[in-house]
């Protein structure tokens, strides 16, 4: 079954690229590509969706080389609503630059890079060999530095530094895994991999080296203790970038956690006691490190932390219904992080600042945006039938189903630590009375914007918010699909057969 | 030369945090070529008379990857030479633990 059609995501993403560098010197063309790119790179993400949902797991072999030799390219449908949620939160962006990115930025490339950035996400979800998920990886990090140092502030510097050092250190990581990989093995192909460690009489070596994906991927995705580079950065680029990163970069590293560890590796007794101590603290880290933030984008920096543990727990617990929910989590994730991360910039481009000790009385100023905001905030709460109850709910099921007493204890402590968090949010910013601001000269206010930049802000924090009430109220459709996403990793036979074809 | 760079990683000058980079990325693809079994075999190139490889071959693979992480690693490293000189300017500073700028609150 060779499907060439499944890249397609991933090659229209760099097509739209190059379109924007040929149109390097006009800003106005850049934005309609990128937006009309997004649109459309929708609809294929969409498409690819609907036929793996109905027609089973695509496999394209790149170049015609038979499985275990070449690349493979592999669309189950976990990887395809990954993509689609890619693609959604792509759009979202996109439009909210139009409306939120200084010219100078895009002047320097903002588009193009940003477009590089969805392209090598689309592909690390796409990819079934493990070389090549490394290649994405670099591809991924690479653009993320640009935006994330393009306009050259102090801030963005430091925060670089940071950032590069760290993401530079997990991709050696990672290199060197798949360096002892090969050596065990002699292959690459993720399915084939699949069968031949399984085989391996060296147990120790192949623990050593799971454990040197864990690290690998565990600083990507912002794991505890190796998360310190996260907040010391996200909040430091504009806040459409910080958007992009916060929904899905960290994201990618719990994907390829997700894969490794149900497809190559399966975690021992051990390995999953490792895996859920991880997740544990970094709820506990990530929670009480948004407590003592005043910075808006910092409180959100934190919780993307705290939930990343919840996907891990959904990990840990090693339950095709637990990683069911962990795949809704990550779902419910992906939009509503985005979202908030445009909300905060939004509330600063009206205030000035995001400290929230100085914000205040936005409910009185603007009731109707409030009301918005309030749909992200209260969703990544849970409070039901907004979308993040659901992905909980299953977490917690599949923990109790597996007796798992710690897991329980700690994800709802962690929903009573991101309810008080996002409760001291919404007094502080929306209901307190806050001080009147002095005017900063050198921020552009949102009332001196034009009507349309004005319009594309609102509009995609608007998009984002049915999507993430889509999924509160459309839950049974996106319940079905990640225990089908659950049922199928935990068994990954299907997924063998379709890219080795016997 | 992990270890090496590890230690050059942890020194607080930003010109060692590149130098500890660069060690470490190049210990990993020294670390890919030796556990590709190097062996002083035949290019494999299968001859037109047979269907398999017969003689002793050189494993062609980690040959590949190592060149595309030669080349990941040296667009990277670039990257963070040009940030560091970046960062010393604007910063004026190459001590790491004086970069608190991002840790305060705002």
């Amino acid at each position: 079954m060779n499907n060439p059609y499944i890249v397609l995501p991933v090659i229209f993403q760099l097509f739209i690229a190059v379109l924007l560098m040929f149109s390097w010197n006009s800003k106005n063309i850049q934005k309609l590509i990128s937006v009309t790119g997004s649109l459309i790179a929708l609809v294929i993400s969409i498409l690819l969706l609907v036929k793996v949902n109905t027609e089973g797991i695509q496999v394209m072999q790149a170049g015609g080389w038979a499985a275990p030799f070449g690349i493979t390219f592999v669309a189950d449908t976990f990887s395809s609503l990954l993509v689609l949620l890619t693609a959604i939160a792509g759009l979202a962006v996109s439009v909210y630059s139009v409306g939120s990115i200084r010219n100078a930025r895009v002047k320097f490339g903002y588009f193009p890079i940003f477009h590089l950035l969805i392209m090598g996400l689309s592909g690390a979800f796409l990819t079934g060999d493990i070389f090549n998920l490394y290649v994405w990886f670099e591809i991924i990090i690479i653009s993320s530095f640009v935006l994330l140092t393009i306009g050259g502030e102090k801030a963005q510097i430091e925060g670089a530094i940071k950032y590069v050092t760290m993401n530079l250190l997990a991709s050696v990581i990672f290199l060197t895994a798949i360096a002892i990989l090969y050596g065990l093995t002699g292959s690459l192909n993720m399915a084939d991999l699949s069968l031949r460690v399984a085989k391996i009489e060296n147990r120790g070596l192949v623990n050593v080296t799971a454990v040197l994906f864990l690290v690998g991927f565990g600083i990507k995705s912002a794991v505890f203790p190796l998360y310190f580079w996260l907040p010391a950065s996200y909040h430091t680029p504009p806040p459409a970038i910080s958007a992009i990163f916060g929904g899905l970069l960290t994201k990618v590293g719990v994907y390829a956690l997700l894969r490794v560890f149900t497809l190559i590796f399966v975690p021992d007794a051990f390995l999953s006691t490792v895996i859920m101590v991880l997740a544990i603290f970094t709820i506990l880290s990530g929670g009480i490190g948004a407590l003592i933030q005043n910075n808006m984008r910092k409180v959100i920096s934190y919780l993307i932390i705290c939930h990343i543990g919840f996907m891990l727990a959904g990990l840990g617990v090693y339950s095709s219904l637990a990683i069911a929910g962990a795949i809704f989590y990550l779902v419910h994730d992906i939009v509503v992080k985005t979202n908030l991360f445009m909300v905060s910039g939004l509330i600063f481009k009206f205030k000035g600042t995001y400290s929230m000790r100085l914000l205040g009385s936005f409910y009185k100023e603007h009731p109707k945006l409030s009301l918005l905001m309030a749909i992200p905030l209260f969703s990544l709460v849970g409070i039901p039938p907004l979308s993040g109850f659901w992905g909980k709910l299953l977490i917690l099921q599949g923990a109790i189903e597996q007796t798992n007493i710690l897991v329980v204890v700690f994800v709802i402590l962690g929903s009573f630590l991101t309810l008080f968090i996002i409760t001291r949010m919404w007094s502080e910013v929306f209901w307190k009375d806050g001080p009147e601001l002095p005017e900063k000269k050198h921020i552009k206010y949102f009332n001196a914007l034009k009507p349309l930049k004005r319009r594309a802000m609102i509009g995609s924090i608007l998009f984002l918010s049915l999507i993430s009430l889509g999924i509160g109220f459309g839950a049974e459709w996106v319940m079905r699909l990640s225990i089908k996403i659950g049922e199928n990793l935990m068994d990954p036979t299907q997924y063998i057969q379709a890219v080795l074809g016997n | 030369m992990y270890a090496a760079g590890i230690y050059m990683m942890l020194r607080r000058s930003l010109v060692k945090l590149i130098i500890g980079l660069i060690l470490l990325g190049n210990g990993a693809n020294l670390l890919i070529f030796l556990l590709g079994k190097i062996v002083k075999g035949q290019p494999p190139i299968i001859a037109s008379s047979e269907k398999m490889l017969g003689e002793l071959y050189a494993d062609p693979v980690p040959q590949a990857l190592i060149l595309t992480a030669i080349v990941i690693s040296f667009g990277l490293q670039a990257f963070a030479i040009i940030l560091v000189k970046r960062a010393y300017k604007v910063v004026k500073t190459d001590d790491l633990d004086e970069m608190n700028a991002t840790d305060e609150d705002l």
